[in-house]
């Protein structure tokens, strides 16, 4: 019987693990993951769970152990946010280059300074181009989904790629939720065994992790850029044999209310759901609003958002980042591009906020909606805006 | 037996580069020429060289090798130019010579 129980995201993700029965966990806690290795912590320390539970002395050393752990074959999980994120930034290119499939949740947290141990996706987005495949998370029960989802994807044996899920540092971390577990018996049907085809093996010697001269460098990451895009595939595959065998369809590009609707949003993570609300009061009232869910990150949704944007007049990307001195959110930036080539398409709007933790309520979404379609409206040329701040921006352009 | 050959890049394209760029023929950094870019080449007077041995420990690419007669020699295969043995020679019986095109 699956169950239906009271749990955070955090505590969700380490079910998930528990559930997928990982061999190796590595991990160094850091506010807003915690919870996600102490609950591990507690499980191996109590039997719950057989595997080798490796405290290291930082997420540099995390990771390091992680690819030891997952190049002999081992399945690999490790979680860790913000700033932890930023210190194991180089390994990060290093597991997926040696396309070693390693599970990894990030708490979204905000970066210093001035310090913040709240959420925003900062950190996220400092990590776009490590290439890693990248999902969002909206609540707990999605954390608990993806994780398991991760392991399948990363380890399918045509794509060996690590894969990092995404959920918000205390909106989604440190939030109890209702959450189904599922019965054992459909995990291990959904995730087989392990088997890496490299694995270390001292009777079958081979060179991992080699120095690459010039003349073979560019192919490399070649082939790691194909192998990417390629996971597309595979990606919406298991996510329908996911939703076949638990019952929830899940999709890279997800909408909410966009048939016919004019003006859309589009959000990440937590924020969707708050968002989805105000779609709905809106609806009410006779807008022509709706949402858009981007769920997959990396490798990039192209085909599925364009499809999904375009019949709107107006697309408002709402961002939890900045990019100092650049062309806006981050992900509004990607939109813009994937969209630039297009015939019909939406006037994108930039508009950022949530930052460092700051709330945003239905009220505020609602303002996020409205100031998007006036700045849409005025035909305006900037680059982007930053909501609910004191002492407002506006007129920044490139 | 056919001569083991060293791969190089020319060998690759991205479609047959192995996953992760793993070497699955190990044990072929021997066939690696890491004497080519050598700029200076040890040259011993065995006239002064009393066979202590000490620029075969002092080696650092393993390029120096022991001769039947108890004296040395640079293979220049692996040589890097690097002057260490000359450095530590305590007869003076190496000179580090500028290698020259030929």
């Amino acid at each position: 019987m699956s169950r239906r129980v009271g749990l955070e995201a955090s505590h969700a993700a380490a079910e998930a693990a528990k559930m997928a029965n990982v061999d190796v966990i590595a991990a160094y806690p850091i506010t807003p993951q915690t919870h996600i290795p102490e609950r591990l912590a507690e499980m191996v320390a109590d039997g719950e769970l057989n595997a080798a539970y490796i405290p290291v002395e930082s997420e540099h050393s995390a990771m390091s152990t992680c690819l030891g752990a997952a190049a002999v074959g081992a399945r690999t999980f490790t979680a860790t946010a913000g700033p932890g994120l930023e210190y194991m930034h180089n390994v990060l290119y290093v597991a997926s280059a040696m396309r070693l499939p390693v599970v990894m949740t990030v708490a979204n947290r905000a970066l210093s300074a001035p310090l913040s141990i709240w959420g925003d996706h900062s950190d996220a987005m400092s990590v776009r181009d490590t290439g890693w495949i990248q999902v969002f998370c909206q609540n707990s029960q999605e954390a608990f989904d993806m994780t398991l989802w991760a392991f399948r994807v990363g380890e399918d044996p045509t794509i060996l790629l690590p894969v990092m899920v995404h959920f918000d540092g205390f909106h989604l971390t440190h939030v109890t939720e209702p959450v189904i577990l599922p019965e054992q018996e459909k995990v291990d049907r959904f995730l087989p065994n392990f088997h890496y085809p490299f694995a270390l093996d001292p009777d079958k010697p081979m060179t991992l992790g080699a120095f690459a001269p010039p003349d073979i460098y560019s192919e490399a990451k070649v082939a790691q850029e194909m192998v990417i895009r390629k996971s597309k595939a595979v990606i919406i595959q298991v996510f329908k044999e996911f939703g076949d065998i638990f019952g929830r369809y899940y999709h890279p590009v997800e909408p909410y209310q966009t048939q016919g609707s004019k003006t859309l949003l589009l959000t990440m993570g937590s924020f969707s759901e708050t968002a989805k609300t105000v779609i709905d009061m809106k609806k009410d009232r006779g807008e022509s609003v709706g949402l858009i869910n981007l769920r997959l990150w990396r490798p990039f949704p192209f085909e599925e958002l364009r499809r999904a944007v375009k019949d709107a007049e107006t697309l408002i990307v709402f961002d939890r980042c900045i990019s100092f001195g650049g062309p806006g959110g981050p992900v509004s930036s990607e939109i813009r591009s994937a969209l630039y080539s297009e015939k019909e398409k939406p006037k994108v709007v930039s508009l950022v906020g949530g930052l460092g933790g700051r709330d945003m309520s239905a009220k505020d979404f609602e303002y996020v909606i409205d100031r998007g379609r006036e700045v849409a409206e005025k035909g305006s040329e900037e680059l982007y805006e930053t909501v609910g701040i004191r002492d407002k921006v506006s007129g920044i352009r490139g | 037996m056919t001569e083991k050959r060293l791969k190089t890049g020319s060998d690759f394209t991205w479609r047959n580069l192995e996953v992760g760029n793993v070497i699955t023929e190990t044990g072929n950094a021997a066939l690696r020429r890491t004497g080519d870019w050598r700029t200076q080449r040890p040259v011993t007077d065995v006239e002064k060289c009393n066979k202590c041995g000490l620029c075969w420990l002092h080696c650092p690419d393993a390029a120096i090798k022991p001769l039947k007669d108890g004296y040395y020699e640079s293979d220049l295969f692996y040589c890097k130019g690097c002057g260490i043995c000359a450095k530590v020679c305590p007869k003076g019986a190496i000179t580090m010579i500028e290698e020259k095109e030929e």
